[in-house]
């Protein structure tokens, strides 16, 4: 299908009502996989984080992690969700090369955690809520690389290579229940849910939910029904969408390409399909010869989970603030009025903001750099705030030098420019560009003078009361100086002489 | 020294530990006994010579170093070649996995090595562990040392006839249907089943987890306790391990007392499939104990009827999960990999060539009751099934500490008798399975031989979980009453090889 | 219940990833008819009111700490690898998802 016989976002959305489901796997941070004591430390030599657990050898067995459990019982808790009383592990069974038993250690009809919701903050300032199907625990698959095709892609390969440093990992999968009645801010819930999540997860200390190093993937399940009906119509499963903006653009795509099928009457296939991140388009994945039939049963060589009441209750007690809490709490202490706060929410900004603040920079001045001139560079070159080659001890450092008058906001600029371009620490950017503000008398004495002598009108002017004329003084002192000139003490210079 | 081969393994540590003899003329002794008689026997699929004899120099050393040995140092072992070795080359009984030499060693061979037990190599078994006759093994069948013809019992046949072939005075067994205690039974050696979880199951290669479960094999009661002790308890790596003290099984192996115990007879254990000698060896063991002092009475077990569909259905589910990793693509076999073929292809081949056809039939079978749609009314049901059981031996064993049936219903049959009739096959297994099923402790020992074709009889003594000690206290009993009627233990009776 | 049909049987070995054999398909179809019509005798209990036993013991909460094991090296990993290169497993061409 060529994207442009797609039907328009806009007129998909007159005739249908989007209905998603958001599957998100998150890879913990516990430092041993879920079923062995294998490190899961990235970056380590291939399958030099292997045992004969998390190999599938013959005759090997798992034990649960510990701290996988009780990362998945924090996590539903900070979901709202019920931890169940009594839950158990299930094997999936189905055969692929990166799954060294050819089965998922995982959790089928007894979830860790379940019924639970996510209240998320749209753009607009309002709030909508993610309803939680479960969360439950399973184990990450190896890792393959395909050799021979082109650009390493599976299809067309001679064969491949796989590395189990990455399998058994421990996986938390959370779950939505169907996302309704989002019409078409449905991409723009799925992607606010996404980013909330990921917040949640971080705050918790569980994860660094790091979508770009897979430590976060997100499959988005999206079908359409005709305006005012209420029969979930078939859905399609697009599989890893690993980026906020590549979520948003999933769910879009999907609506359109769905609306675009049954308004020309066709049917849509219940299918797997896959985001490609440089045209913003999904396509089908393999067709299985024959129905996906996992035959889950419980998992013999595991007992039971039964979370003890008083440890979930003392998981509750140590949940840490959570997100929103933490963004009220910060917006009253940054004394931001709403809109400005949604404008740094928006932004992503608010850890840069908080940062910057604990370096001691005021509230107004972190924001105004963030969302200022940080905020339009990224814009540029379009990359995250956050990745941008400063850090927010930096942003402080410039914010306390304008505040100690050694720099202006012009000169500020320049020296946040070269801080991204590399050049150092801010000060030593104001040593090497020469960038101080010139507030020595003498050396403005000369200057003052100059302008008064070039613009005689204007003084004579001034000397008359006309104090508002001075700005064109001051400009042409600023001028003459490059700028470089603390434009409070020329124009109480240019009062002196013209009093 | 040939008298070395007839030792009990109490006998032999004793020896070694005086200084009487090395262990590296007991080990060597065993050594040149395989070399004599298992051509016939093929009891062994490896034996690693060198090993054992560095095991047994090890334990020589120690001891002139004046260290103190364990019950069973320098005693030799025939280990059951389902639980890994590192180093030593582990099949399964299966061609998949022809030449996959383990990197690491399973619990219970690391526990063997640290009590200074010599393992002589690794023993035949039906593929997988799957069968009860060692006849699917890929390596070929093993014969039954009182008549090569026949049948060992399976899947531990190679384990058991090694004892009977007085190639090796301990054994190692897995028993998940009765593969330890039919092999016993029908060999005329000692097998137990220990209460699951009590065993390490960490490098014993699955075939249905909840009902396998790793136990000592031997020619006296007493020698199966020695050798119980030295592989139960605890193990962190494996989650289904019981974390609680062994039962003191040799001090219960000593006592020889049972005089006020009281015994169930499991009535469902009886009627037809179940040959004349058989049973009458049985109710001669019952008089037996009646006379030793023990109180015997009938019980009902009427889920019992039931047991071995359940485990038709449960085990083969688990295994064909178990079984999913031989894939060809970590280890072991792989076939058609000529360049062109998929994973996927290469891995349906490699399987296809590589099981057998016991193994494919209950993959295929295991496959189905998990299906969606098949799911309830097989695998849910099954386990409805298992509950039913536990209730049944929980109600039996409210009134009596043991019970007892026959071991297996008929004596070694012939190789080849039953091999293309899996109905005929499971029928082997009909007393043994129950116990499986709710993970207690059982026990098979010898109690005479059939009039009929003068092969030996099982007797069958089960207790509850964690109770195996009672399994050891009747057995031992039993054992010293038959040997003083017989005047000698009924191995002796076996023709020479 | 019903028996089972070759085709049944040829789905279910598909599943498991056997590549039988035609004639295997016919012999094992008509013995898991048999085997199956045996065992379907379990599905009298369907309609109790009976709890699954999924597992012998009444364990609960085995868990370990999150702590570090050594792991085999990669050279013990890959030892028994039918193939390898560049320290991974080497497998034929993957029927994959892409
Ligand atoms: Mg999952
Ligand atoms: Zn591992």
């Amino acid at each position: 299908m060529s994207v442009i016989s797609l039907v328009s976002y806009e007129d998909a959305l007159a005739s249908y009502d989007p209905v998603m489901g958001l599957e998100v796997h998150v890879e913990l941070g516990t430092k041993t996989k879920m079923f062995c004591g294998c490190s899961t430390e990235l970056g380590a030599e291939p399958n030099s984080q292997t045992c004969p657990t998390c190999l599938g050898l013959p005759g090997s067995l798992p034990v649960v992690n510990a701290v996988g459990v009780e990362s998945a019982i924090k996590i539903g808790l900070a979901l709202n969700c019920e931890i169940a009383e009594w839950c158990r592990f299930a094997r999936k069974n189905y055969f692929y090369p990166d799954m060294p038993k050819n089965f998922q250690t995982s959790q089928y009809d007894e979830p860790i955690a379940f019924n639970g919701y996510l209240d998320v903050q749209l753009e607009d300032g309002s709030t909508f809520r993610v309803e939680i199907e479960r969360a439950h625990m399973e184990e990450d698959t190896g890792k393959s690389s395909h050799v021979g095709g082109a650009t390493g892609r599976i299809h067309g390969a001679t064969h491949s290579l796989l590395d189990y440093n990455r399998a058994g990992i421990p996986l938390i999968e959370i779950v939505t229940k169907p996302i309704e009645g989002a019409g078409e801010r449905a991409p723009e819930v799925a992607k606010a849910y996404v980013a909330e999540l990921r917040e949640l997860i971080r705050a918790l200390g569980v994860s660094e939910a790091r979508m770009d190093k897979g430590q976060m993937r997100c499959d988005v399940n999206l079908s359409l029904r005709p305006n005012g009906t209420s029969t979930f119509g078939t859905r399609s499963e697009t599989k890893n969408v690993n980026s906020l903006r590549s979520v948003e653009r999933a769910a879009r795509f999907e609506i359109q390409r769905h609306a675009t099928v049954l308004t020309d009457g066709g049917t849509i296939v219940q299918e797997t399909r896959h985001f490609h991140e440089d045209n913003g388009t999904t396509t089908a994945g393999r067709i299985k010869d024959n129905a996906e039939d996992y035959r889950y049963f419980p998992e013999p060589d595991l007992v039971p989970i039964a979370p003890a009441r008083t440890w979930v209750e003392e998981l509750r007690a140590e949940l840490p603030e959570l997100p929103r809490v933490r963004r009220a709490r910060l917006q009253a202490e940054w004394a931001l009025s709403d809109k400005d706060m949604q404008s740094v929410l928006n932004a992503g900004a608010v850890e840069l903001l908080e940062q910057t603040i604990a370096a001691g920079a005021p509230a107004d001045q972190a924001r105004k750099w963030w969302l200022g001139e940080l905020a339009r560079r990224a814009n540029e070159t379009g990359t995250e705030l956050a990745e941008q080659p400063i850090t927010p001890a930096q942003v402080a450092r410039v914010c306390a030098l304008v505040a100690e008058g050694k720099l202006n906001d012009k000169l500020a600029r320049q020296v946040i420019e070269g801080v991204l371009a590399g050049e150092g620490e801010p000060d030593a950017v104001v040593e090497q560009r020469g960038l101080a503000v010139v507030s020595d008398d003498s050396a403005l004495g000369a200057a003052v003078d100059q302008a008064i002598a070039d613009n005689p009108d204007i003084a004579a002017k001034i000397r008359d009361g006309k104090v508002q004329a001075i700005g064109a003084l001051v400009g042409a002192v600023m001028k003459t100086t490059r700028g470089q000139a603390d434009a409070a003490r020329v124009k109480d210079l240019l009062l002196a002489k013209l009093s | 020294m040939t008298d070395l081969i007839r030792y009990t393994a109490a006998e032999t540590a004793t020896a070694i530990a005086s200084g009487t003899v090395s262990a590296v003329e007991v080990a060597q002794a065993h050594l040149d006994r395989i070399d004599a008689v298992d051509k016939k026997v093929n009891a062994f699929l490896h034996v690693d010579t060198e090993g054992a004899l560095a095991a047994a120099r090890a334990v020589d050393a120690k001891r002139a170093k004046g260290e103190e040995l364990g019950p069973l140092a320098g005693v030799p072992l025939a280990l059951k070649d389902v639980f890994t070795t590192e180093g030593i080359p582990t099949t399964c009984g299966s061609k998949i996995l022809e030449g996959w030499i383990p990197p690491y060693d399973a619990t219970l061979t690391a526990r063997l090595k640290d009590a200074g037990v010599v393992i002589l190599g690794k023993t035949n078994m039906d593929e997988f562990a799957m069968g009860s006759s060692t006849e699917n093994s890929a390596f070929g069948p093993t014969g039954n040392p009182w008549d090569l013809s026949r049948i060992p019992g399976g899947s531990g046949g190679g384990s058991a006839a090694a004892l009977a072939a007085y190639e090796a005075p301990l054994a190692i067994g897995t028993d998940t249907g009765g593969s330890i205690r039919q092999p016993g039974a029908v060999t005329g050696t000692v097998g137990v089943k220990p209460t699951y979880g009590s065993v390490s199951r960490y490098g014993l290669v699955a075939f249905s987890s909840s009902l396998d479960q790793g136990g000592p094999c031997a020619r006296t009661v007493l020698d199966a306790a020695l050798l119980h002790e030295a592989i139960a308890g605890h193990d962190p790596l494996d989650s289904t391990s019981i974390d609680a003290p062994v039962p003191a099984v040799v001090a219960a192996a000593k006592m020889r007392d049972i005089r006020g115990m009281r015994i169930g007879i499991v009535k469902e254990f009886a009627g037809e499939g179940y040959q004349a000698g058989v049973m009458q060896r049985f109710h001669e063991s019952v008089e037996l104990l009646r006379e030793l002092g023990a109180e015997v009475v009938e019980v009902s077990c009427p889920s019992f009827t039931l047991a071995l569909p359940a485990y038709y259905l449960i085990a083969p589910s688990e295994a064909s999960s178990n079984l999913a990793r031989f894939d060809a693509m970590r280890y072991g076999l792989r076939v058609g990999d000529d360049g062109t073929r998929s994973a996927e292809d290469v891995t349906a081949l490699t399987r296809e060539a590589g099981f057998g056809d016991e193994v494919k039939r209950r993959i295929i079978l295991g496959t189905y009751a998990l299906s969606s749609g098949y799911y309830d009314a097989y695998y849910g049901s099954a386990q409805k099934v298992r509950t039913l059981i536990s209730r049944d031996f929980d109600a039996a064993f409210a009134g009596v500490d043991v019970l007892i049936s026959p071991t297996t219903p008929t004596t070694a049959f012939p190789i080849g008798e039953r091999a293309d009739d899996p109905m005929a096959m499971y029928l082997a297994d009909l007393c043994t399975i129950p116990s499986n099923l709710a993970g207690n402790a059982a026990m098979s020992l010898p109690c005479g031989l059939a009039p009929e074709d003068n092969l030996p009889v099982g007797l069958q003594i089960i207790a509850p979980a964690m109770a195996d000690d009672r399994l050891y206290r009747v057995g031992g009993a039993v054992e010293a009453a038959l040997n003083d009627k017989w005047g000698h233990p009924l191995l002796e009776e076996a023709p020479a090889l | 219940m019903p028996g089972i049909t070759r085709e049944e049987v040829a789905h279910l070995a598909r599943l498991s990833r056997l590549e039988l054999q035609a004639e295997e398909l016919d012999h094992f179809a008509e013995q898991l008819d048999v085997i199956i019509g045996a065992v379907a005798r379990v599905s009298e209990v369907a309609g109790q009111d009976v709890p699954p036993t999924s597992h012998p013991l009444p364990l609960t909460n085995v868990m370990r700490a999150d702590e570090v094991r050594p792991s085999l090296t990669p050279e013990q990993a890959l030892s028994g690898a039918p193939a390898s290169e560049e320290q991974r497993f080497r497998v034929p061409q993957i029927l994959g998802e892409d």
